[in-house]
């Protein structure tokens, strides 16, 4: 392990040189971030490589309309939210889902399944699911709203704002301000979408795209093959999390997504509209189109004043230099959604580097 | 979100499948990974198994959740 580790510096050493300046590599995975600050990474490599928390957390990156969106539902006695728990805490203008559960309308969910249990459940009520996630979510809605479809179910409303991370990605190398030399790509995602599907960033912005799964040695092993790549100045698309990863994919998830959604243009926090980076229900399902069935309208909005959360995930700012963090924002009370998330760069910052009175983790 | 657990197929009927994670029985759904059999091990995010992974990387995992669980049992733990 040692010598993996020795590897790794002598790489991080390497492309210093090459570059000239400190590397910054932006991971693009919340489960990547919550690992990097437990494993102390942060602390333990050297000055000359800074790591930025992406967008990579499925509840950080929704924009401020959506949840607003869902909130106005919130008091319907006609209708169930159901939701992935990650959500429930989310500030909106009007409060939180969380601060409506007293209703009992508010249901958390661990699957996708969950849904058409509670619509066979509550056959008087609708249910509106929260179809938030990336590609690793999207297939588990999609089977439930095809599904859905076969048994004839008709109490089910999605409100679909699945996002696909290449484009978030592209965008963040499109900006003029980015300072992101390679992307530490995320794990699960990649199961579905394969390795592959890095290529066009690799090939059109010059960026090393590495997957990793996550324990904190295969997150070096990536930094170190992502170094080696920025030393010899050859980009490419690689991974080390071999047990999980194919070049190709998950074939099947591709098809059910491809088969029940069209790709649009979305709205991310901090990112703004990106182009072709939603999935929205085909017109097949329209039936379970929360859109097209309770009118449920998504006006993108700017986020809660003060609140940075939008350029912490474009690695344009650390969460330490919001002045909301700690004062304002705490975990407890939530302003942005990246204080809400476990996995949310906000919280991981406020975890990890405040425990022993520090506030700069070690390196900032 | 994209946490994942690995677990061992123990029941499998069609598309649902009951498995088995250090103990736990998890409910699971196959359908993205179709050629499964019962004693396979496959990574579960949501509900959904979404790969198939060999004994020696779940292994791996279900060591981290072993130590994880025996510390939280132990004086040592620091809150927050």
């Amino acid at each position: 392990m040692l010598e993996r580790i020795n590897r790794a510096y002598a790489q991080i050493a390497r492309a210093q040189k090459t570059l000239g300046r400190r590397i910054n590599i932006m991971e693009v995975c919340g489960t990547h971030t919550a690992t990097i600050f437990r494993a102390g990474l942060r602390t333990a490599l050297p000055e000359e490589l800074k790591l930025l928390s992406g967008p990579g957390c499925p509840v950080c990156i929704t924009d401020q309309g959506y949840i607003d969106a869902v909130l106005s539902f919130a008091d319907r006695d006609d209708i169930i939210i159901a939701t992935y728990g990650d959500m429930i805490r989310v500030p909106g203008r009007k409060g939180s889902l969380e601060q409506k559960t007293n209703r009992g309308n508010i249901k958390i969910i661990l699957s996708a399944e969950d849904v058409l249990k509670l619509a066979k459940q509550n056959p008087d009520k609708k249910i509106l699911f929260i179809a938030v996630g990336f590609e690793t979510t999207a297939p588990a809605t999609a089977i439930m709203a095809n599904e859905a479809l076969q048994q004839g179910i008709k109490n089910i409303s999605i409100f679909s704002n699945h996002k696909l991370v290449v484009p978030a990605m592209e965008a963040l190398l499109s900006g003029k301000n980015h300072r992101i030399d390679a992307f530490l790509c995320p794990g699960h995602v990649s199961v579905i979408i394969g390795s592959d599907a890095y290529r066009p960033i690799v090939e059109r912005f010059k960026k090393p795209c590495v997957v990793a799964g996550f324990e904190p040695m295969q997150i070096i092993e990536a930094i170190s093959e992502i170094c080696q790549q920025l030393a010899n100045e050859r980009p490419l698309v690689a991974s080390v999390y071999h047990a999980a990863v194919t070049p190709e994919g998950n074939r099947t998830a591709q098809k059910i997504i491809n088969e029940t959604f069209d790709i649009a243009d979305g709205y991310w926090r901090g990112l703004g509209k990106i182009n072709k980076s939603t999935l929205k229900l085909k017109e097949k399902f329209s039936s379970l189109d929360a859109e097209k069935q309770l009118g449920i309208e998504f006006i993108p909005e700017q986020d809660l004043t003060g609140c940075c959360c939008g350029e912490v995930l474009c690695g344009l700012m650390d969460p330490p230099d919001c002045g909301l963090f700690a004062t304002n924002c705490t975990p407890d009370t939530p302003v942005g959604p990246c204080m809400v998330s476990s996995e949310g760069a906000c919280a991981a910052w406020f975890k990890y580097t405040r425990k022993k009175g520090r506030v700069d983790g070690g390196k900032r | 979100m994209c946490l994942a657990v690995p677990a061992r197929i123990i029941e499998l009927k069609g598309d649902e499948a009951i498995a088995d994670c250090i103990g736990n029985r998890i409910e699971t759904k196959t359908t993205l990974v179709p050629d499964v059999k019962v004693g396979d091990i496959v990574l579960i995010h949501a509900g959904f198994a979404i790969t198939v992974l060999d004994e020696d990387e779940a292994k791996k995992t279900w060591q981290l959740l072993a130590d994880l669980d025996n510390f939280s049992k132990t004086d040592k733990r620091v809150s927050g």
